[in-house]
């Protein structure tokens, strides 16, 4: 509320403030203009258009027309390949994030220790990896991860367990992929160690004199302390899962066998393959519902548990 | 007095000593298994494609073949994919300094009608992906002709330049004491001298980082690239990568050098801006 009174505070007379008021108007349209063009055309104007477009069977060949309900009848109905997808994203999205959290989470709390020397060298090596562009790291975890020739199978065999096919089988595909994933959490761990940096020592050293040792400290305290962060980056991740694309195109194809069919992949090929716009718009649509669930679900879960310290603002 | 402090202190140190060094060999542990992916394309960039090819794989190439990359150089238009990336990121980048500083400016400092409506809806599109807007937006920018050239990522960019870049400015913004505008403003200078004088080069550091983000999201960007450059007179390194993997699918090794090629960049912004990179995650982080 102060915020909405402290226009500039020069004395002058009403008729001087209300002028100044309305440059104020207007000068703040102006810084905001191109912006609102992006809000505007660029986003909720797409979605709107998405959504017509959505109930046609509009390709780049003809002209549209319009047909009701029949994609979103089709594809929850009779289509395969969407319910394969949706399979395969979630199966990831859940994967990917339980990893990578606990990864992130576990080298965060590793680094977080008050006696480490040389913390800012590994927080950068552990960073690293996440900074390799989505092309180049896909390009080389498919070269680790060749069967024949592959970094991964040298190392299994060094130690005796059998080879793996890893992406290049349907049952070890998805998993696969959820192993690289945790490669690139660093940016997660930087979240999560700002998280820890803000967890008070004193309630710590409560816990410990109590004799709790290092499981209580972490459920008890360290869990609720950072919970909004959980929550971001549990958001984040579930998000950044529905919107894999990279791997699929550049790694797998979306095989073997539709294993790594993701819905961001099958949404590109329906439309940029097929050129079934319409239909593949319909898609985007089931799966931004989904997505929506999904991050409603995350909220709702989170909810009251999430503690944020008093001196939010 | 204080001895039995520094006594008591010195009991415990042996313990510590030896679980510190238990987190060291973990800790050095992890970051062999972080820079071991690195080290692998490294060294098959640098092998024979004969020497590629054995199992079980050498951990060290033979010879170190740096003509590997003369040659890799010779098979892909690396050049022109670098230029073409370039073109497509610098006005990009600037278009989203620039655009993204206004709007954090407005929503930050400046009381509007609307404001708190317009801040919803910006960050409404940072939670909204992609999936819905990706084809209206080929669509539209199909029938503008704007296929197959950059003005589609140059529009974005110059029309606010992403919901988490206004929202760092913003955040930003809003923690500079208003007595430098209001000062200013008494001298008689207006709110564009203000923002241009007075906020921009206070504000240095938000823009270095949203200068690093933008950076490295144009350059490691590859959906919007694969969808509106079809022709690869104008595809980037990252489409361009993938012509070379099309061509030549089992040269490995010149693979993984065009890879290390665009990986280099993207290490080396990062360790001169690493300040300000883990400045900015942490704010879109934890004051998100």
């Amino acid at each position: 509320m102060s915020k909405a009174k402290s226009s500039l505070p020069v004395s002058g007379k009403l008729h001087g403030m209300s002028q100044m008021r309305r440059n104020e108007i207007i000068a703040g349209y102006l810084f905001f203009l191109p912006t609102i063009f992006g809000i505007l055309l660029l986003t909720y104007g797409q979605m709107i258009y998405s959504f017509v477009i959505s109930f046609t069977d509009w390709n780049v060949f003809g002209s549209s027309k319009f047909v009701g309900l029949q994609n979103y009848v089709q594809l929850l109905t009779q289509d395969f390949f969407f319910w394969k997808a949706m399979k395969v994203t979630l199966t990831y999205a859940f994967g990917s994030v339980l990893l990578t959290q606990a990864v992130a989470l576990l080298m965060a709390m590793l680094l977080n220790n008050k006696h480490l020397h040389g913390k800012a060298i590994f927080r950068t090596i552990f960073y690293v990896p996440s900074i390799v562009p989505a092309v180049a790291s896909c390009l080389l975890w498919s070269w680790m991860f060749n069967p024949d020739y592959g970094l991964f199978n040298a190392a299994l065999s060094a130690v005796g367990l059998p080879k793996s096919a890893w992406i290049y089988a349907e049952s070890s595909a998805v998993p696969s992929m959820i192993l690289m994933s945790a490669w690139g959490c660093g940016a997660t761990m930087v979240v999560y160690l700002a998280g820890l940096s803000n967890v008070p020592t004193t309630l710590l050293e409560a816990v410990e004199i109590d004799g709790g040792g290092v499981w209580v400290k972490f459920w008890n305290i360290t869990v609720p302390m950072i919970s909004p962060v959980l929550f971001y980056n549990t958001l984040m991740g579930v998000i950044g899962g529905f919107m894999t694309f990279t791997n699929a195109y550049v790694m797998t194809n979306g095989g073997p066998n539709n294993a790594t069919l993701f819905v961001n992949f099958l949404i590109y090929r329906t439309a940029f393959g097929n050129n079934k716009f319409g239909y593949a718009s319909a898609l985007a649509w089931i799966v931004f519902v989904v997505l929506a669930t999904c991050t409603l679900a995350i909220f709702k879960f989170f909810g009251k548990k999430v503690y944020y310290g008093s001196a939010e603002n | 007095m204080a001895a039995p402090k520094i006594d008591g202190i010195k009991k415990n140190r042996a313990p510590v000593r030896v679980s510190t060094l238990a987190l060291y060999v973990v800790l050095i542990a992890i970051s062999f298994v972080s820079l071991v992916p690195l080290y692998w394309m490294l060294r098959s960039s640098l092998m024979s494609n004969a020497e590629i090819f054995v199992f079980p794989p050498r951990f060290t190439p033979k010879e170190w073949r740096w003509t590997n990359y003369v040659k890799t150089f010779q098979n892909f238009a690396a050049a022109r994919y670098f230029k073409n990336t370039m073109l497509l990121l610098i006005p990009s980048v600037i278009g989203t300094l620039l655009t993204s500083a206004m709007a954090g400016y407005a929503l930050g400092r400046i009381n509007f009608p609307g404001r708190n409506v317009w801040f919803t809806l910006v960050i409404g599109s940072m939670i909204l992906p992609g999936h819905v807007t990706l084809i209206p937006q080929y669509l539209t920018f199909s029938k503008m002709g704007m296929v197959n050239t950059y003005w589609p990522f140059y529009l974005a960019a110059w029309f606010g330049g992403g919901a988490s870049n206004i929202f760092l400015m913003r955040q930003f913004m809003r923690t500079l004491p208003r007595d430098y505008d209001e000062s200013a403003y008494i001298d008689g200078a207006n709110r564009v001298q203000i923002f241009l004088r007075i906020l921009v080069p206070l504000c240095a550091p938000i823009m270095i980082t949203v200068g690093i983000f933008s950076f490295m999201a144009y350059w490691n960007d590859f959906q919007g690239p694969l969808i509106y450059l079809q022709n690869d007179k104008k595809f980037t390194l990252a489409l361009g990568i993938l012509t070379l993997r099309g061509a030549y699918s089992s040269k490995w090794n010149y693979i993984m050098a065009a890879s290390l090629v665009m990986v280099i960049p993207a290490i080396v912004l990062f360790a001169v801006g690493q300040r300000y990179f883990l400045q900015g995650i942490v704010l879109t982080g934890i004051k998100g």
